[in-house]
């Protein structure tokens, strides 16, 4: 029988672990700690447990930590790591180093259901949404783990198809007995999966994101099906609801498509959309995808556009476009050849 | 710091649970609201549950409203809500959602309970100039088929990948895009279903030619 793995459990789940093994109340806080603050490898390092402690964890669980299978370098020193998955499927994390921080873009899925027209990672289908563990191995076993200083769940999946697991490993990220990070530290994006997101915005202090690319609801519902149910309008008056303090952000990604969504008339369906709301916007340069109807506009038109709406108030960055050359940049992440070769072997 | 909000669930009766086949059920549900055809209800069995979303299967204009769902054996709500019986209370939100599919002429495709608001915009009268590609597994699965095949008449295609029948086409929905003749690239295309039909067919029809901003989605998840 296969163990079941220790590393993504929250404290409230370790003391559970500890009850059901018989131990004291406290040895959950001491797993936490060498789980999530000492990094140890495995149990029989967990040295300030007992003897029967760490039999008895051996006996039902194994740490859960798989290292990456490889990694490809980018000219501009993003490295995109292959994680393979408790039940060989695969997913990939991007390592994007700057001179004062680096970030980690994690994935919470293995593929996506959203269907978003532009994004490879939506053409392998879906295949599963990764365990708590699984998200959290991604930063566990990077070796540059010790270095990161952000993370963005802008990965492969959406993250608010996910929100169980992606919002406990928020906490064993976030608490004292976790990594203790702070939430300011992680940025977490969505397309507007309204029920989930309230539940994210309720339940977390990290920072959103929300994919929008187009004000205009017909459009949108040509670029990201989701508009059909949640539109942008319903997810603008959802945030609404909420105080967002001094300190949280919350940011609009706007991919740019030429001919599409880059007019004078989308700035205007912009400032429409987001007046009353504290945001930044993200303009982000397409990269083509084999076989897509969609080109990206060129850099003139995005600085038009940044222009137009810094001028009217609202904060509007230019995103530099990391790691294109080995797929890891924006909407490029994609594991479905992999997947089918697996699918192929003998095992 | 914050308010809490989250969708307002409402009381309805039962009025009855059809199993349609193995694992597929239609449950029709009081109705004293309006809605347009191709909009969805979020659905839960108690009000502190989390509702998932389902297409309304009914017409503007009958007196209930219906909704299609496959039991998921480990799923939440389908497995309890496969066994809920007449009189029985469900909570429900209020219609909502953009899948209007108003545009015309029009190719509807759907595999499975896909088929759900084509049912809808069809019994509320809206099925004109359309065309409908229904792909299924076998044959009981082509829900509503009577109704369509007297609306739709010619305009109505069935595909059926294991089983075959003389009213049925064998094969696959995705083939027949790939290799019809004459598929017209000016309809707009309405697909509803899981996310994998919807993007294999989406890139099949962008391939033959048809402008990506004829087709809009609905995907199931």
């Amino acid at each position: 029988m296969s163990k079941a793995a220790l590393y993504g459990k929250t404290l409230s789940e370790l003391k559970t672990v500890v009850s059901e093994l018989g131990l004291p109340a406290f040895t959950a806080k001491q797993i936490a700690n060498w789980l999530y603050q000492k990094h140890v490898s495995t149990i029989d390092e967990m040295s300030n447990l007992s003897k029967k402690a760490r039999i008895l964890l051996n006996e039902k669980y194994e740490m859960g930590l798989t290292p990456p299978q490889s990694y490809q370098e980018s000219v501009d020193g993003t490295k995109k790591y292959l994680f393979q998955t408790n039940d060989k499927q695969f997913i990939e994390a991007a390592y994007l180093p700057e001179e004062k921080r680096n970030t980690l873009c994690l994935s919470s899925q293995v593929g996506c259901k959203m269907g978003c027209l532009f994004c490879m990672t939506a053409r392998q289908g879906f295949q599963k949404n990764l365990s708590t563990g699984e998200i959290l191995n991604q930063i566990a076993s990077l070796p540059e783990r010790d270095t990161l200083t952000n993370l963005v769940y802008m990965g492969m999946g959406e993250p608010m198809d996910n929100i169980d697991n992606v919002m406990k490993s928020l906490e064993i990220i976030t608490s004292d007995w976790g990594y203790g990070w702070s939430p300011r530290r992680i940025n977490v994006s969505t397309i507007g999966v309204v029920p989930a997101m309230r539940r994210f915005i309720e339940e977390s202090e990290a920072h959103l994101a929300i994919s929008l690319h187009s004000p205009f609801n017909e459009e949108r519902k040509q670029l990201m099906p989701i508009e059909n149910v949640y539109t942008a309008e319903k997810v603008v008056a959802a945030l609404k609801d909420y105080d967002f303090g001094r300190q949280r952000r919350i940011s609009f990604e706007y991919i740019m498509f030429k001919g599409v969504n880059d007019s004078p008339q989308h700035v205007k369906g912009m400032l429409q959309l987001l007046n009353g709301i504290k945001c930044r916007v993200n303009l982000i340069h397409f990269h083509p995808i084999p076989n897509s109807p969609l080109q990206g506009s060129d850099y003139k038109t995005m600085e038009m556009f940044r222009d137009k709406l810094s001028q009217k108030g609202i904060t509007t960055t230019i995103r530099k476009s990391r790691g294109e050359d080995i797929y890891a940049a924006c909407g490029l992440l994609s594991t479905k050849k992999l997947i089918a070769e697996e699918g192929q072997k003998d095992h | 710091m914050k308010t809490q909000k989250r969708r307002t669930l409402k009381a309805t009766k039962v009025i009855s649970n059809t199993v349609l086949n193995d694992g597929v059920h239609c449950i029709k549900l009081e109705r004293n609201f309006n809605f347009q055809a191709g909009q969805v209800i979020a659905l839960a069995l108690h009000t502190d549950d989390e509702p998932r979303l389902y297409s309304i299967a009914s017409g503007q204009n009958d007196p209930y409203l219906s909704i299609l769902f496959d039991v998921k054996p480990m799923g939440e709500l389908t497995p309890p809500l496969s066994q809920i019986e007449a009189g029985q209370t469900v909570y429900r939100s209020d219609p909502f959602g953009k899948f209007l599919c108003q545009e015309k002429p029009a190719t509807w495709i759907a595999t499975g309970t896909g088929i759900a608001p084509f049912i809808a915009l069809a019994k509320s009268g809206m099925a004109n100039d359309i065309t409908l590609l229904h792909g299924a597994r076998t044959l009981d699965k082509f829900y509503f088929q009577d109704y369509f095949e007297q609306e739709l008449g010619e305009n109505y295609l069935r595909f059926c990948t294991t089983e075959s029948s003389e009213k049925v086409n064998s094969g696959r929905l995705t083939n027949y895009l790939q290799t019809a003749e004459n598929l017209p690239t000016n309809n707009k295309y309405y697909l509803c279903g899981g996310s994998e039909m919807v993007i294999d067919v989406r890139e099949i029809l962008i391939a033959r030619g048809v402008p990506f901003d004829n087709i809009v989605a609905e995907i199931y998840f």
